[in-house]
C-alpha cells in the first residue's frame, strides 16, 4: 500500500484578481463557492469576466458541499524539479461537481492508496490552508453515510 | 468551389542545424541556430537571404525578435512578419501562414522555422515553480487561471496529458500496452537515422521496466528534450518548378480549435464530447474539406509526438480510425513502417530523434514527398504534418507531390 500525499505547500502561491477573488476568499473561510450567471444561469470555472454562454458578467456566488467524482487523474511518481522529490507520489484529479452544467474543480486526492484511485469515484472535499488567508482545495475519498 | 489556398504554394528547401541533447548546442546561441537553420534551408532551395522577403513563425521559434534578426541575416526587405498564437501546436500551421501570405500577394519566399535551447529552461516543468532561497520564484509565474491547477501539483504538459490519457483509457480500453507500440514502432524508425539522439533498440520489456512518471505514462512516453533549429522556406507554386528539388506542394491547412477547447491542458474544463481527444478534430475537417481527399487518401503521417498517447488521440481525430479504437488500431501494427496502413512518423519523432517543437516533422514530410527520406514510403504522395496537441491553436499541413487536377 502506497498513501498518496500532497505537493509542497510552500509552492502554492495565488494570485487572485477581481474575478478570482471572492472564490479564494470563500475559500479562505473554507468555503466553496462557484459564480452562477445571474442573466442565463450557467456556472462557470475558473470564475471570469464574461458568462461563455450569454457574455453578461454579472454573477451570483452560489456554495457547494464539495462533493463530486473523479472525472481524470494521474498519479505522479517523478518529481519534475527537486523540489517536489519528498512530495511523491501525489494524485492530481479532475472532479466533476454535480449540478454545475459539468464544471470541474482540480485538486489532489489524498488519504487514499494509490492503487485504488479510479475515474467515477466519489471524492469530497478537504481544505488546505497553505498559510495564513491562501487555502486551496483538496479532495479525500467520499465517507459512506447510512441515510 | 470558394477560392481557398489550395495548390498555390510549396515548400522548397529544408534546413537543420545537428540535433543536440538539452545544452549541448552551447555556446551557440539560439538565435545563431535560428541563422543556420534557416542558411541551410536556403541553399536547399537554391535561393539566398537575397530572395526572402517573409517570416511566418509559431511559438516565438526565431530564439528572437524578426527585427534583430532581419537586421542581423541582412534581409533586404521584410514584407510579411507574423506569428501564429499559443505554442507548439502552431507547427505544421506556420507553412499555412506561410502559404496565406504567399497566395496573398504580401511576400513571395516566406521561412518559417524552429529555434530551441533548453540549457535555462526545461519544458518539462513548464508551469512549474522555481523555488529560490528567499521567497518563491517561478519558471511560469502564477496565474489567476493558474491558480486552479497548479495547487494540485500540475506542474508539467507530461502529467497533464497523463490525465487526458487516463480519461481515454477509461471510455475506451486503451491500453499501456497501446502507447508502447507508437513509442516502439517510433524507436525503430529513429534507429536507421544517423540524426537520431535515441538509436538503441527499445523492447517490450525495456518500456515495462522504465520510471513511471505521471500513470499511465512512463520515461519512453515523453519526447526528448533537445536543442536545435529547423527551417523551412516556402514559395509560390510557379517559381517552385523552376527550383532544384520536386516542389511539395502545400495541399490544404488549417489551425484553430474549438473555443472552448481553450487553454486544453492547463484548464480542464474542456467540453465532455471532446476531453479525451487531441483538439485538433475541427481543424482536421477543414483541412479535409480544403484538400478535397481524406485519411484515407494519405501515404504518411507525422503526426506531433510529445507524449505518445497523443499520436493515437490524433490518428482517431484524423479519421485513421473510429474515435475510441486508435488503441488496437496502433496495436495492430497500422503505423509502422513498410507494414502498416498508415506509416507514422518514419523520422523518429519528437519522442527518439529530436524534439524540435514539430519542425522536424515537416522537414521529413518534405523528403517523403521528394522521395529521399532514410525511412522512404514508396510512392508517397501526400503527407499529412500536424502541430502539437496543446491549447489553441492546434494545426495541420497537407503537403503534396502534384498539384490536384
Amino acid at each position: 500500500m502506497t498513501t498518496a500525499q500532497l505537493p509542497p505547500a510552500e509552492l502554492i502561491h495565488l494570485v487572485p484578481d477581481v474575478f478570482t477573488r471572492p472564490f479564494w476568499e470563500a475559500a479562505a473561510a473554507h468555503r466553496l463557492v462557484v459564480p452562477k450567471c445571474t442573466t442565463c444561469g450557467t456556472f462557470r470555472l475558473p470564475p471570469s469576466a464574461f458568462c461563455f454562454r450569454c457574455r453578461a458578467q454579472e454573477v451570483e456566488w452560489v456554495e457547494q458541499d464539495g462533493r463530486g467524482s473523479v472525472y481524470a487523474f494521474t498519479v505522479v511518481h517523478h518529481p519534475v524539479l527537486p523540489d517536489f522529490a519528498d512530495s511523491v507520489p501525489y494524485v492530481p484529479i479532475v472532479v466533476e461537481l454535480p449540478g454545475t452544467n459539468g464544471c470541474r474543480l482540480v485538486g489532489a486526492l489524498q488519504d487514499v492508496d494509490i492503487e485504488d484511485v479510479r475515474i467515477g469515484m466519489d471524492v469530497e472535499l478537504v481544505w488546505r490552508d497553505v498559510r495564513d488567508g491562501e487555502t486551496v482545495p483538496t479532495f479525500r475519498p467520499a465517507v459512506r453515510r447510512s441515510s | 468551389m470558394s477560392e481557398t489556398l489550395r495548390d498555390k504554394a510549396a515548400v522548397v528547401g529544408v534546413g537543420a542545424t545537428p540535433y543536440y541533447k538539452r545544452g549541448r548546442s552551447l555556446p551557440q546561441t539560439p538565435f545563431e541556430l535560428a541563422g543556420k537553420a534557416m542558411l541551410a534551408a536556403l541553399d536547399d532551395a537554391g535561393l539566398t537571404v537575397e530572395d526572402v522577403d517573409g517570416l511566418a513563425l509559431y511559438s516565438f521559434g526565431l530564439g528572437g525578435d524578426t527585427s534583430l534578426f532581419a537586421q542581423v541575416m541582412g534581409i533586404p526587405e521584410v514584407r510579411f512578419t507574423a506569428m501564429l498564437t499559443g505554442g507548439g501546436g502552431g507547427a505544421a500551421g506556420s507553412v499555412g501562414l506561410a502559404a496565406a501570405a504567399i497566395a496573398s500577394g504580401m511576400a513571395t519566399c516566406v521561412v518559417s522555422l524552429m529555434s530551441l535551447q533548453q540549457a535555462a529552461n526545461r519544458f518539462g516543468a513548464s508551469f512549474a515553480p522555481k523555488k529560490r532561497a528567499a521567497g518563491a520564484q517561478y519558471a511560469a509565474p502564477p496565474t489567476p487561471e493558474g491558480n486552479f491547477i497548479q495547487p494540485a501539483g500540475l506542474v508539467g504538459p507530461g502529467q497533464m496529458f497523463a490525465v487526458l490519457t487516463q480519461r481515454h483509457m477509461h471510455l475506451y480500453g486503451t491500453k499501456r500496452e497501446h502507447l508502447a507500440e507508437v513509442a516502439i514502432s517510433t524507436r525503430e524508425n529513429a534507429r536507421r537515422r544517423e540524426t537520431s539522439i535515441m538509436r538503441d533498440e527499445l523492447t517490450l520489456d525495456d518500456y515495462f521496466a522504465a520510471r513511471m512518471i505521471a500513470d499511465p505514462l512512463c520515461l519512453f512516453d515523453f519526447c526528448l528534450e533537445c536543442d536545435g533549429a529547423v527551417a523551412v522556406v516556402t514559395v509560390g507554386a510557379d517559381r517552385a518548378r523552376d527550383l532544384p528539388h520536386p516542389p511539395a506542394y502545400v495541399r490544404a491547412t488549417a489551425h484553430g480549435g474549438h473555443g472552448r477547447w481553450g487553454q486544453a491542458i492547463t484548464w480542464m474544463g474542456m467540453p465532455e464530447e471532446e476531453f479525451a481527444s487531441s483538439g485538433h478534430r475541427p481543424v482536421a475537417r477543414r483541412l479535409w474539406e480544403m484538400a478535397g481527399s481524406g485519411p484515407e487518401d494519405v501515404d504518411v503521417a507525422l503526426l506531433y509526438d510529445h507524449f505518445s498517447p497523443m499520436v493515437v488521440l490524433q490518428l482517431e481525430d484524423y479519421g485513421f480510425c473510429p474515435v475510441g479504437e486508435g488503441g488496437p488500431f496502433v496495436g495492430d501494427g497500422n503505423i509502422r513502417w513498410k507494414t502498416g496502413t498508415i506509416p507514422v512518423n518514419t523520422h523518429g519523432g519528437n519522442l527518439s530523434e529530436a524534439y524540435i517543437i514539430g519542425m522536424t516533422h515537416v522537414k521529413e514530410a518534405v523528403e517523403q514527398i521528394r522521395g529521399t527520406a532514410v525511412n522512404q514510403v514508396d510512392g508517397a504522395a501526400l503527407a499529412l504534418v500536424t502541430g502539437g496537441p496543446a491549447s489553441i491553436p492546434t494545426s495541420s499541413v497537407l503537403l503534396a507531390k502534384d498539384v490536384s487536377s
